[in-house]
């Protein structure tokens, strides 16, 4: 056995290359998948780099993922424990509180209910093609394609007035971006909440087709609630989708094979997706949980109180589950990728954002054949201090 | 072989209709599984394990 290195203080975030984890995060997983880290606030918890171990451990529901029990991987979010949940913010919550608001969600985002958007979706990034053809070369992507097509898709489904835009996008950026103050975090909170929480309420006195006039007419949901289940879906809605085609599009066109079988091979789309999302892991940090009883996960016996934080982006890049996971194959058998998670938390709306992707990827490949970086490929501007990965901008060409 | 569902434990994330949905399907008021042929033939067998080996919440198994 090699002597061990000295164990992890804080989650590393610093990622070498633009679509690679960070190098510690592999050097650890070789070392053992699952070991001790030390959390930001002194605590004694664990780090899991490996795919089974964190698998076994997001399908384990004897992990929580309740605030008030979380120590922070990361100095910046220290003190975030602390701060009040928001009404019906489920994601962290545990079953059965998690389910009753899942439950009134699922029947929304199903496989077919998500197909019989395709053809919204087709429209939208049409337009949006047609727009950035309209307004010339070069443009930042980020801006003219990937932000607005799962904004204005997620805007019609919840029934949020896309022209409000500007608010909560801003409001995204401040609460996933890790450098900013718990103040900061905690006004950008307050303001989107308030606003979802108006628009709540303006929708109990005039219905619309959306799913937030559907939680009011149901009425099991307090406005309070619907509010904080808006403020998660909204911002879950467009962020991930968003840097999925920024990040996705930056990939492939620095491997033009793999733009090639996208752009040209309509059968390839669907497991290409899957390989984009495996290996470009966007979830920057996490998750993580806590023990709430004693288990013993790959040998290890993690106690009763004790942090876990998973890195997706490690585990995604196992060579015991993806061989030569560092490479990007889109004909690899991507699936069982955890870059939606697993468990009872697996994202609600995957499906939404497969259709979202395989929509939009070759869609944009096809209508500008000649897509090309505007800048040297070192100099586009990488989202590492944000919880969600990807690019800020992504200057092309066509 | 035999799919048995748990539809207390699903979490309809749907899963297992993007695998096989000629054997999966959700429903529409919830989104939980709903399964359309409970013996499938052999030669889905493989789609079948898939399905159970990729749903996130446990709520399927085969009995052979």
């Amino acid at each position: 056995m090699t002597e061990a290195t000295p164990r992890l203080a804080t989650y590393p975030l610093t990622r070498e290359r633009a679509f690679d984890p960070p190098d510690e995060l592999a050097r650890r997983r070789a070392e053992a998948p699952i070991q001790r880290m030390t959390y930001a606030d002194g605590h004694e918890g664990w780090l899991v780099t490996g795919y089974a171990e964190a698998r076994a451990i997001l399908a384990d529901n004897r992990f929580s993922t309740r605030p008030e029990l979380l120590h922070s991987p990361i100095p910046q979010r220290g003190e975030f424990r602390s701060e009040p949940l928001t009404p019906g913010f489920f994601i962290r919550m545990d079953a059965p509180a998690h389910t009753r608001y899942r439950r009134l969600l699922t029947g929304q985002f199903t496989v077919r209910r998500m197909k019989q958007l395709e053809p919204r979706v087709k429209e939208i990034t049409e337009s949006r093609l047609d727009a950035m053809e309209r307004e010339g070369a070069p443009a930042d992507l980020v801006e003219s394609f990937a932000l607005p097509i799962p904004s204005l898709v997620i805007c019609e489904l919840l029934g949020v007035p896309y022209e409000d835009r500007g608010k909560f996008q801003h409001d995204s950026a401040v609460l996933l971006n890790l450098n900013s103050s718990i103040e900061e975090v905690r006004a950008a909170v307050q303001d989107l909440y308030s606003y979802l929480h108006g628009l709540v309420t303006t929708k109990a006195k005039e219905p619309t087709d959306d799913i937030l006039s559907g939680l009011v007419a149901g009425g099991e949901l307090t406005y309070e609630e619907i509010g904080g289940v808006g403020l998660l879906l909204l911002i879950a809605g467009h962020e991930t989708t968003a840097n999925m085609l920024g990040l996705g599009t930056f990939a492939l066109l620095t491997n033009p094979g793999q733009l090639a079988t996208v752009r040209d091979d309509p059968a390839a789309v669907e497991n290409a997706v899957e390989e984009l999302l495996r290996y470009l892991s966007i979830v920057h940090i996490g998750p993580t949980r806590t023990a709430l009883e004693d288990v013993e996960v790959g040998g290890c016996l993690i106690r009763a109180g004790e942090a876990v934080t998973l890195s997706l982006g490690a585990a995604n890049r196992d060579a015991e589950r993806f061989e030569g996971g560092d490479t990007l194959d889109v004909t690899r058998p991507a699936h069982g990728h955890l870059s939606f998670g697993h468990g009872i938390h697996q994202c609600l709306g995957q499906q939404l954002a497969r259709i979202e992707m395989r929509i939009a990827f070759p869609a944009l490949l096809r209508r500008f054949p000649n897509l090309r970086l505007a800048v040297p490929a070192h100099e586009v501007p990488m989202r590492s201090n944000m919880a969600i990965y990807g690019v800020h901008r992504l200057p092309v060409l066509w | 072989m035999k799919i048995k569902a748990d539809t207390g434990r699903c979490i309809g994330a749907g899963m297992c209709v993007l695998t096989l949905p000629r054997v999966f399907d959700q429903s529409e008021d919830d989104g939980t599984v709903v399964v359309l042929d409970a013996e499938p033939p052999a030669d889905l067998e493989p789609g079948v394990k898939r399905a159970v080996q990729l749903c996130p919440s446990g709520a399927l198994s085969v009995e052979e």
